[in-house]
Protein backbone atom coordinates (compact mmCIF):
# COMPACT_ATOMS: atom_id res chain seq x y z
CA UNK A 1 0.00 0.00 0.00
CA UNK A 2 1.05 3.34 -0.98
CA UNK A 3 1.57 5.57 2.47
CA UNK A 4 -0.15 8.60 2.32
CA UNK A 5 1.97 9.94 5.05
CA UNK A 6 4.94 12.40 4.97
CA UNK A 7 7.97 12.52 7.24
CA UNK A 8 6.73 12.00 10.93
CA UNK A 9 3.61 13.61 10.97
CA UNK A 10 2.37 15.01 7.93
CA UNK A 11 -0.62 13.12 5.87
CA UNK A 12 -1.51 14.18 2.18
CA UNK A 13 -4.83 13.58 0.89
CA UNK A 14 -5.09 11.67 -2.84
CA UNK A 15 -8.01 13.92 -3.79
CA UNK A 16 -7.66 16.50 -2.05
CA UNK A 17 -11.06 16.61 -0.82
CA UNK A 18 -13.18 19.99 -1.01
CA UNK A 19 -13.98 22.41 1.73
CA UNK A 20 -17.72 23.21 -0.48
CA UNK A 21 -19.26 25.12 1.79
CA UNK A 22 -19.18 27.06 5.44
CA UNK A 23 -21.69 28.87 7.81
CA UNK A 24 -20.39 31.16 10.74
CA UNK A 25 -22.82 32.17 13.68
CA UNK A 26 -22.18 34.52 16.23
CA UNK A 27 -22.82 36.56 19.91
CA UNK A 28 -23.47 40.04 19.39
CA UNK A 29 -20.37 41.13 20.94
CA UNK A 30 -18.25 39.71 18.11
CA UNK A 31 -20.83 40.85 15.94
CA UNK A 32 -19.80 44.58 16.50
CA UNK A 33 -16.21 43.30 16.00
CA UNK A 34 -13.47 44.25 13.01
CA UNK A 35 -15.46 41.23 11.05
CA UNK A 36 -18.75 42.54 11.49
CA UNK A 37 -20.19 42.19 8.13
CA UNK A 38 -18.68 38.74 7.32
CA UNK A 39 -20.70 36.43 9.51
CA UNK A 40 -23.84 34.81 8.03
CA UNK A 41 -25.43 35.34 11.44
CA UNK A 42 -25.03 37.71 14.76
CA UNK A 43 -27.64 36.83 17.55
CA UNK A 44 -29.36 39.43 18.96
CA UNK A 45 -28.85 38.14 22.45
CA UNK A 46 -26.40 35.55 24.10
CA UNK A 47 -29.15 32.96 25.34
CA UNK A 48 -30.50 33.06 22.08
CA UNK A 49 -34.36 32.90 23.28
CA UNK A 50 -33.93 29.96 24.92
CA UNK A 51 -33.86 28.69 28.68
CA UNK A 52 -29.88 28.52 29.74
CA UNK A 53 -27.20 29.29 28.12
CA UNK A 54 -25.83 26.01 27.49
CA UNK A 55 -29.06 25.53 25.25
CA UNK A 56 -28.31 28.76 23.47
CA UNK A 57 -25.15 27.52 22.51
CA UNK A 58 -26.29 24.31 21.02
CA UNK A 59 -28.92 26.25 19.29
CA UNK A 60 -26.17 28.01 18.22
CA UNK A 61 -24.40 25.41 16.90
CA UNK A 62 -27.73 23.97 15.28
CA UNK A 63 -28.25 26.90 13.28
CA UNK A 64 -24.85 27.41 11.90
CA UNK A 65 -24.58 23.24 10.49
CA UNK A 66 -28.47 24.08 8.56
CA UNK A 67 -27.00 27.24 7.46
CA UNK A 68 -24.07 25.25 6.15
CA UNK A 69 -26.18 22.81 4.40
CA UNK A 70 -28.34 25.34 2.38
CA UNK A 71 -25.22 27.09 1.16
CA UNK A 72 -24.02 23.87 0.07
CA UNK A 73 -27.73 23.10 -1.19
CA UNK A 74 -27.78 19.62 0.44
CA UNK A 75 -30.22 18.40 2.52
CA UNK A 76 -29.45 16.73 5.97
CA UNK A 77 -30.02 13.20 4.88
CA UNK A 78 -26.96 13.58 2.21
CA UNK A 79 -24.66 14.04 5.52
CA UNK A 80 -22.59 10.78 5.73
CA UNK A 81 -20.70 11.80 9.12
CA UNK A 82 -20.80 14.74 11.45
CA UNK A 83 -17.70 15.63 13.40
CA UNK A 84 -17.24 17.97 16.08
CA UNK A 85 -16.88 19.07 19.51
CA UNK A 86 -17.05 21.75 21.50
CA UNK A 87 -15.49 22.88 25.38
CA UNK A 88 -18.18 21.95 27.65
CA UNK A 89 -18.32 18.51 29.75
CA UNK A 90 -19.34 15.39 27.48
CA UNK A 91 -19.11 17.77 24.43
CA UNK A 92 -23.02 19.02 25.38
CA UNK A 93 -23.66 21.88 22.67
CA UNK A 94 -22.73 18.79 19.77
CA UNK A 95 -23.96 16.00 21.24
CA UNK A 96 -27.37 17.69 21.42
CA UNK A 97 -27.10 18.60 18.00
CA UNK A 98 -26.15 15.79 16.23
CA UNK A 99 -29.16 14.41 18.50
CA UNK A 100 -31.38 17.01 16.43
CA UNK A 101 -29.51 16.57 12.58
CA UNK A 102 -29.73 12.13 13.07
CA UNK A 103 -26.99 11.52 11.13
CA UNK A 104 -23.65 9.26 12.06
CA UNK A 105 -21.57 11.16 14.58
CA UNK A 106 -18.21 10.96 16.03
CA UNK A 107 -17.17 13.35 19.12
CA UNK A 108 -14.53 14.95 19.20
CA UNK A 109 -12.04 16.83 22.01
CA UNK A 110 -9.62 18.65 21.57
CA UNK A 111 -10.78 22.02 23.14
CA UNK A 112 -9.92 24.98 21.23
CA UNK A 113 -7.98 23.26 18.90
CA UNK A 114 -10.93 20.81 17.96
CA UNK A 115 -11.76 23.25 14.72
CA UNK A 116 -8.62 21.97 12.77
CA UNK A 117 -9.12 18.52 14.40
CA UNK A 118 -12.65 17.56 13.18
CA UNK A 119 -11.16 19.00 9.59
CA UNK A 120 -8.27 16.95 9.47
CA UNK A 121 -10.66 13.79 10.36
CA UNK A 122 -13.42 15.03 7.99
CA UNK A 123 -10.38 14.92 5.22
CA UNK A 124 -9.34 11.72 6.24
CA UNK A 125 -12.53 9.69 6.10
CA UNK A 126 -13.73 11.93 2.76
CA UNK A 127 -10.22 10.93 1.52
CA UNK A 128 -10.41 7.61 2.12
CA UNK A 129 -13.80 6.93 0.94
CA UNK A 130 -15.66 6.89 4.45
CA UNK A 131 -18.26 9.45 3.67
CA UNK A 132 -19.05 11.46 0.44
CA UNK A 133 -19.90 14.51 3.02
CA UNK A 134 -18.74 14.65 6.11
CA UNK A 135 -19.72 17.80 8.49
CA UNK A 136 -17.42 19.35 10.71
CA UNK A 137 -18.65 21.54 13.65
CA UNK A 138 -17.75 23.07 16.29
CA UNK A 139 -19.13 25.93 19.11
CA UNK A 140 -17.98 27.74 22.17
CA UNK A 141 -19.98 30.40 24.06
CA UNK A 142 -18.45 32.85 26.63
CA UNK A 143 -21.33 32.19 28.86
CA UNK A 144 -21.07 28.43 29.41
CA UNK A 145 -17.16 28.47 29.38
CA UNK A 146 -16.96 31.09 32.24
CA UNK A 147 -19.54 28.88 34.45
CA UNK A 148 -17.47 26.03 33.58
CA UNK A 149 -14.22 26.88 33.82
CA UNK A 150 -14.10 30.01 35.89
CA UNK A 151 -16.73 32.36 37.92
CA UNK A 152 -20.70 32.89 37.61
CA UNK A 153 -21.22 35.87 34.79
CA UNK A 154 -22.04 38.47 37.51
CA UNK A 155 -18.87 37.61 40.43
CA UNK A 156 -17.08 40.86 40.42
CA UNK A 157 -13.30 40.64 39.84
CA UNK A 158 -10.55 41.45 37.76
CA UNK A 159 -9.45 39.60 35.08
CA UNK A 160 -4.97 39.04 34.52
CA UNK A 161 -3.63 41.17 30.94
CA UNK A 162 -3.04 37.71 30.05
CA UNK A 163 -6.25 36.55 30.21
CA UNK A 164 -8.24 35.65 26.98
CA UNK A 165 -12.07 35.81 26.23
CA UNK A 166 -14.17 33.16 24.81
CA UNK A 167 -15.81 33.58 21.68
CA UNK A 168 -19.56 33.18 21.65
CA UNK A 169 -19.40 31.44 18.17
CA UNK A 170 -20.03 28.62 16.04
CA UNK A 171 -18.45 27.41 12.78
CA UNK A 172 -20.00 24.90 10.54
CA UNK A 173 -17.89 23.46 6.93
CA UNK A 174 -19.13 20.70 4.79
CA UNK A 175 -16.07 18.90 3.01
CA UNK A 176 -17.31 16.39 0.33
CA UNK A 177 -15.81 14.36 -2.47
CA UNK A 178 -18.73 14.93 -5.06
CA UNK A 179 -18.65 18.87 -5.33
CA UNK A 180 -16.02 21.03 -7.04
CA UNK A 181 -15.31 23.98 -5.15
CA UNK A 182 -12.51 26.38 -5.55
CA UNK A 183 -11.41 25.02 -1.69
CA UNK A 184 -9.44 21.96 -1.29
CA UNK A 185 -7.24 20.31 2.03
CA UNK A 186 -4.56 19.04 -0.04
CA UNK A 187 -2.54 18.15 3.22
CA UNK A 188 -2.51 18.52 7.05
CA UNK A 189 -0.42 18.24 10.05
CA UNK A 190 -1.11 16.32 13.29
CA UNK A 191 0.39 17.53 16.79
CA UNK A 192 1.95 15.99 19.39
CA UNK A 193 0.59 17.23 23.18
CA UNK A 194 3.32 19.63 24.33
CA UNK A 195 4.00 20.67 28.22
CA UNK A 196 5.81 23.25 29.08
CA UNK A 197 5.00 23.29 32.70
CA UNK A 198 2.81 26.26 32.28
CA UNK A 199 0.16 26.35 35.30
CA UNK A 200 -1.43 29.58 35.11
CA UNK A 201 -4.83 28.50 34.20
CA UNK A 202 -5.19 32.70 33.09
CA UNK A 203 -1.97 32.40 30.75
CA UNK A 204 -3.56 30.16 28.02
CA UNK A 205 -1.72 31.44 25.24
CA UNK A 206 1.67 30.32 27.06
CA UNK A 207 0.38 27.06 27.75
CA UNK A 208 -0.68 26.31 23.85
CA UNK A 209 2.44 28.46 22.11
CA UNK A 210 5.18 25.05 22.68
CA UNK A 211 2.61 23.01 20.93
CA UNK A 212 1.92 25.36 18.25
CA UNK A 213 5.72 25.93 17.55
CA UNK A 214 6.20 22.02 17.52
CA UNK A 215 3.05 21.41 14.99
CA UNK A 216 4.79 24.04 13.17
CA UNK A 217 8.26 22.96 12.99
CA UNK A 218 7.26 19.50 12.01
CA UNK A 219 4.73 20.73 9.15
CA UNK A 220 7.46 22.48 7.69
CA UNK A 221 10.59 19.65 8.11
CA UNK A 222 7.98 17.40 6.80
CA UNK A 223 7.07 19.06 3.99
CA UNK A 224 10.43 20.73 3.21
CA UNK A 225 8.59 24.06 2.64
CA UNK A 226 9.15 27.51 4.55
CA UNK A 227 6.85 30.26 6.12
CA UNK A 228 7.40 31.67 2.84
CA UNK A 229 5.87 28.92 0.85
CA UNK A 230 2.04 30.48 2.46
CA UNK A 231 0.19 33.20 1.50
CA UNK A 232 -0.94 34.00 5.10
CA UNK A 233 -0.31 31.41 8.23
CA UNK A 234 -3.04 31.84 11.20
CA UNK A 235 -2.27 30.04 14.28
CA UNK A 236 -6.29 29.26 15.79
CA UNK A 237 -6.41 31.73 19.94
CA UNK A 238 -2.89 32.12 20.83
CA UNK A 239 -3.73 35.81 21.64
CA UNK A 240 -1.21 38.66 22.42
CA UNK A 241 0.87 36.53 24.35
CA UNK A 242 0.54 33.59 22.80
CA UNK A 243 1.69 34.74 19.10
CA UNK A 244 4.12 36.92 20.48
CA UNK A 245 6.11 33.63 22.13
CA UNK A 246 4.77 31.77 19.04
CA UNK A 247 7.01 33.69 17.00
CA UNK A 248 9.79 33.73 19.42
CA UNK A 249 9.96 30.34 19.53
CA UNK A 250 9.74 29.66 15.56
CA UNK A 251 12.76 32.06 15.26
CA UNK A 252 15.07 29.85 17.96
CA UNK A 253 13.81 26.97 15.61
CA UNK A 254 15.03 28.06 12.58
CA UNK A 255 11.78 28.55 10.60
CA UNK A 256 10.95 32.89 11.47
CA UNK A 257 7.58 33.47 10.80
CA UNK A 258 6.95 36.58 8.60
CA UNK A 259 5.57 39.74 10.15
CA UNK A 260 2.86 40.25 7.58
CA UNK A 261 2.22 37.07 6.68
CA UNK A 262 1.20 35.42 10.22
CA UNK A 263 -2.08 36.55 12.20
CA UNK A 264 -3.51 34.90 15.19
CA UNK A 265 -7.30 34.43 14.65
CA UNK A 266 -7.56 35.79 18.56
CA UNK A 267 -6.41 38.97 17.34
CA UNK A 268 -9.48 38.98 14.67
CA UNK A 269 -12.49 39.02 16.30
CA UNK A 270 -13.05 41.47 18.69
CA UNK A 271 -12.58 45.16 18.82
CA UNK A 272 -9.38 45.41 21.27
CA UNK A 273 -11.11 48.40 23.08
CA UNK A 274 -13.37 45.93 24.43
CA UNK A 275 -11.57 45.31 26.94
CA UNK A 276 -11.08 41.71 25.96
CA UNK A 277 -6.99 41.75 27.31
CA UNK A 278 -4.82 38.93 25.24
CA UNK A 279 -7.39 38.66 22.91
CA UNK A 280 -10.18 35.59 21.72
CA UNK A 281 -10.41 31.94 22.46
CA UNK A 282 -12.56 28.95 22.25
CA UNK A 283 -13.40 26.15 19.35
CA UNK A 284 -15.97 29.30 17.88
CA UNK A 285 -12.87 31.41 17.51
CA UNK A 286 -10.59 29.72 14.86
CA UNK A 287 -14.00 28.71 13.03
CA UNK A 288 -15.22 31.86 12.49
CA UNK A 289 -12.48 33.60 11.43
CA UNK A 290 -11.90 30.49 9.30
CA UNK A 291 -15.47 30.28 8.05
CA UNK A 292 -16.09 34.03 7.87
CA UNK A 293 -12.60 35.53 6.37
CA UNK A 294 -9.92 33.05 5.50
CA UNK A 295 -12.13 30.39 3.47
CA UNK A 296 -13.11 34.32 1.22
CA UNK A 297 -10.22 35.23 0.23
CA UNK A 298 -9.27 31.35 -0.60
CA UNK A 299 -12.62 31.25 -2.44
CA UNK A 300 -11.59 34.00 -4.89
CA UNK A 301 -7.95 33.33 -5.43
CA UNK A 302 -6.73 35.98 -3.07
CA UNK A 303 -4.59 33.48 -1.35
CA UNK A 304 -3.66 30.52 -3.24
CA UNK A 305 -2.46 28.37 0.00
CA UNK A 306 -3.19 29.06 3.63
CA UNK A 307 -1.72 27.28 6.66
CA UNK A 308 -4.68 27.08 9.22
CA UNK A 309 -3.36 25.93 12.77
CA UNK A 310 -5.79 25.64 15.39
CA UNK A 311 -4.19 25.66 19.22
CA UNK A 312 -5.61 23.83 21.94
CA UNK A 313 -4.81 24.13 26.11
CA UNK A 314 -6.52 20.76 27.02
CA UNK A 315 -6.97 22.13 30.78
CA UNK A 316 -9.18 20.24 33.17
CA UNK A 317 -10.05 22.06 36.10
CA UNK A 318 -9.48 19.18 38.57
CA UNK A 319 -6.08 18.41 37.36
CA UNK A 320 -5.45 22.32 37.33
CA UNK A 321 -6.47 22.86 41.22
CA UNK A 322 -4.37 19.30 41.71
CA UNK A 323 -1.69 21.39 40.65
CA UNK A 324 -0.97 19.71 37.30
CA UNK A 325 0.50 21.94 34.72
CA UNK A 326 -1.65 22.57 31.54
CA UNK A 327 -1.01 20.50 28.26
CA UNK A 328 -1.17 21.98 24.83
CA UNK A 329 -2.20 20.47 21.47
CA UNK A 330 -2.15 22.70 18.04
CA UNK A 331 -3.26 20.57 14.19
CA UNK A 332 -2.89 22.11 11.20
CA UNK A 333 -4.31 22.18 7.63
CA UNK A 334 -3.41 23.33 4.29
CA UNK A 335 -6.12 25.24 2.59
CA UNK A 336 -5.34 25.76 -1.15
CA UNK A 337 -6.88 27.66 -3.78
CA UNK A 338 -8.07 24.98 -6.92
CA UNK A 339 -8.76 26.54 -10.54
CA UNK A 340 -11.14 23.97 -11.62
CA UNK A 341 -13.35 24.52 -8.68
CA UNK A 342 -14.86 27.66 -9.84
CA UNK A 343 -16.95 25.88 -12.29
CA UNK B 1 11.51 14.96 34.31
CA UNK B 2 8.62 14.84 31.88
CA UNK B 3 7.84 14.11 28.49
CA UNK B 4 11.52 13.70 28.00
CA UNK B 5 12.04 17.35 27.58
CA UNK B 6 15.20 19.19 29.18
CA UNK B 7 14.73 21.06 31.69
CA UNK B 8 17.00 23.68 30.24
CA UNK B 9 14.45 23.99 27.62
CA UNK B 10 11.05 24.47 29.96
CA UNK B 11 13.57 27.04 32.27
CA UNK B 12 14.70 28.95 29.52
CA UNK B 13 10.85 29.03 28.14
CA UNK B 14 8.89 29.75 30.89
CA UNK B 15 11.75 32.74 31.50
CA UNK B 16 10.39 33.58 27.73
CA UNK B 17 7.10 33.43 29.38
CA UNK B 18 7.69 35.73 32.35
CA UNK B 19 9.28 38.74 29.44
CA UNK B 20 6.53 38.69 27.37
CA UNK B 21 3.18 38.44 29.66
CA UNK B 22 2.34 41.93 30.74
CA UNK B 23 1.96 42.56 34.27
CA UNK B 24 -0.80 43.83 36.35
CA UNK B 25 -0.28 47.41 36.55
CA UNK B 26 -0.19 47.63 40.35
CA UNK B 27 -0.07 51.03 40.84
CA UNK B 28 -3.07 52.19 39.18
CA UNK B 29 -4.83 49.34 40.28
CA UNK B 30 -3.83 50.48 44.07
CA UNK B 31 -5.75 53.60 43.53
CA UNK B 32 -8.73 53.05 41.75
CA UNK B 33 -9.22 50.22 45.05
CA UNK B 34 -8.26 53.14 46.95
CA UNK B 35 -10.92 55.51 45.46
CA UNK B 36 -13.63 53.02 44.88
CA UNK B 37 -13.33 50.85 48.47
CA UNK B 38 -13.04 54.28 50.15
CA UNK B 39 -16.29 55.78 48.59
CA UNK B 40 -17.87 52.08 49.40
CA UNK B 41 -16.49 52.97 53.11
CA UNK B 42 -18.19 56.90 52.89
CA UNK B 43 -21.65 55.49 51.92
CA UNK B 44 -21.48 52.56 54.53
CA UNK B 45 -20.24 55.29 57.30
CA UNK B 46 -22.79 57.81 56.15
CA UNK B 47 -25.74 55.09 56.42
CA UNK B 48 -24.91 53.94 59.46
CA UNK B 49 -24.57 57.80 60.92
CA UNK B 50 -27.81 58.58 59.55
CA UNK B 51 -29.94 55.82 60.79
CA UNK B 52 -28.71 56.49 64.14
CA UNK B 53 -30.16 60.03 63.91
CA UNK B 54 -32.88 59.77 61.59
CA UNK B 55 -33.65 56.16 62.71
CA UNK B 56 -33.19 57.00 65.96
CA UNK B 57 -31.44 52.96 66.05
CA UNK B 58 -28.41 52.94 68.61
CA UNK B 59 -24.84 52.86 68.15
CA UNK B 60 -24.90 48.86 67.47
CA UNK B 61 -28.33 48.23 65.52
CA UNK B 62 -26.72 51.16 63.54
CA UNK B 63 -24.00 49.49 63.09
CA UNK B 64 -25.78 46.75 61.31
CA UNK B 65 -28.24 48.63 59.60
CA UNK B 66 -24.84 50.13 57.53
CA UNK B 67 -23.96 46.75 56.54
CA UNK B 68 -27.09 45.60 55.65
CA UNK B 69 -27.80 48.87 53.39
CA UNK B 70 -24.34 48.43 51.58
CA UNK B 71 -25.44 43.97 51.10
CA UNK B 72 -28.59 45.45 49.39
CA UNK B 73 -27.40 47.64 47.55
CA UNK B 74 -24.76 45.22 45.75
CA UNK B 75 -27.58 42.32 45.72
CA UNK B 76 -29.52 44.58 43.60
CA UNK B 77 -26.29 46.06 41.56
CA UNK B 78 -25.79 42.56 41.16
CA UNK B 79 -28.66 41.25 39.90
CA UNK B 80 -29.21 44.35 37.64
CA UNK B 81 -25.49 42.87 35.70
CA UNK B 82 -23.50 46.70 36.96
CA UNK B 83 -21.58 45.23 40.14
CA UNK B 84 -19.17 43.00 37.76
CA UNK B 85 -18.42 46.29 35.73
CA UNK B 86 -17.93 47.94 38.97
CA UNK B 87 -15.59 45.35 40.19
CA UNK B 88 -13.76 45.51 37.37
CA UNK B 89 -12.72 49.25 37.14
CA UNK B 90 -12.25 48.47 41.41
CA UNK B 91 -10.69 45.25 41.91
CA UNK B 92 -9.86 45.12 45.44
CA UNK B 93 -11.67 48.36 46.08
CA UNK B 94 -15.05 46.46 45.81
CA UNK B 95 -13.87 43.25 46.50
CA UNK B 96 -12.29 43.88 50.46
CA UNK B 97 -15.56 45.77 52.04
CA UNK B 98 -19.01 43.63 52.90
CA UNK B 99 -19.71 44.15 48.88
CA UNK B 100 -17.13 41.73 47.90
CA UNK B 101 -19.00 39.16 50.16
CA UNK B 102 -22.31 40.13 48.72
CA UNK B 103 -22.11 40.11 45.59
CA UNK B 104 -19.52 36.28 45.96
CA UNK B 105 -23.03 35.19 47.30
CA UNK B 106 -25.68 36.68 45.24
CA UNK B 107 -23.70 36.20 41.76
CA UNK B 108 -23.75 31.93 42.26
CA UNK B 109 -27.56 31.91 43.23
CA UNK B 110 -28.55 33.96 40.14
CA UNK B 111 -26.13 31.64 37.82
CA UNK B 112 -26.89 28.53 38.87
CA UNK B 113 -30.32 28.63 39.02
CA UNK B 114 -31.08 27.55 35.46
CA UNK B 115 -29.97 23.87 37.33
CA UNK B 116 -33.11 24.35 40.01
CA UNK B 117 -33.44 25.72 43.53
CA UNK B 118 -32.16 22.74 45.43
CA UNK B 119 -28.89 21.77 43.35
CA UNK B 120 -28.39 24.64 41.59
CA UNK B 121 -29.04 27.63 43.77
CA UNK B 122 -28.79 25.52 46.72
CA UNK B 123 -26.17 23.69 46.24
CA UNK B 124 -23.84 26.52 44.55
CA UNK B 125 -24.47 29.16 46.41
CA UNK B 126 -21.40 28.75 48.59
CA UNK B 127 -19.23 28.21 46.13
CA UNK B 128 -16.59 31.15 46.17
CA UNK B 129 -17.73 32.69 49.95
CA UNK B 130 -17.68 29.14 51.16
CA UNK B 131 -13.59 29.09 51.63
CA UNK B 132 -13.75 32.52 53.19
CA UNK B 133 -16.64 31.01 55.59
CA UNK B 134 -14.68 28.09 56.21
CA UNK B 135 -11.39 29.53 57.04
CA UNK B 136 -13.02 32.82 58.92
CA UNK B 137 -14.87 30.93 60.97
CA UNK B 138 -12.41 28.35 62.00
CA UNK B 139 -9.86 31.10 62.74
CA UNK B 140 -12.33 33.33 64.58
CA UNK B 141 -12.63 30.20 66.53
CA UNK B 142 -9.02 29.87 67.40
CA UNK B 143 -8.49 33.21 68.46
CA UNK B 144 -11.69 32.37 70.52
CA UNK B 145 -10.34 29.97 72.47
CA UNK B 146 -6.62 31.37 72.79
CA UNK B 147 -8.55 34.23 74.15
CA UNK B 148 -10.38 32.15 76.91
CA UNK B 149 -6.48 30.84 77.85
CA UNK B 150 -4.93 33.47 78.15
CA UNK B 151 -7.85 35.26 79.80
CA UNK B 152 -7.32 39.09 78.88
Amino acid sequence: MKSLKIGKQTIRFLSAPSLVAAASVVGPKEGRGPLSQHYDIILDDPINHTESYEMAEHTMLLQACKHCLTKANMQEEQIDLILGGDLLNQILSTTLTARELQRPFIGLYGACSTMAESLLMGSICVDGGYAENALCAVSSHYCTAERQFRYPLEYGNQRTPAAQWTVTGAGAFLISHTQHSPVCIPCGTIGKVMDYQIKDANNMGAAMAPAAADTLAAHFQDTGRTPKDYDHIFSGDLGKVGSDLLKNLMKQKGYALIEDNYTDCGLMVFDPKDDVHAGASGCGCSAVVLSAYILDKIRIGAWKRVLFMATGALMSTTSSQQGESIPGIAHAIVLEHREDGMK
Amino acid sequence: MKHNIPDSVIKNYQTMVRKLTPKSPLGSGCLRAFVVGGFICIIGQAATDLSHVYLDLNASEALTFGSVFLVFITALLTGIGVFDRIARYAGAGTVVPITGFANAMVSPAMEFKAEGWVLGTGAKLFTIAGPVLAYGISTAVAVGILYFLIGW
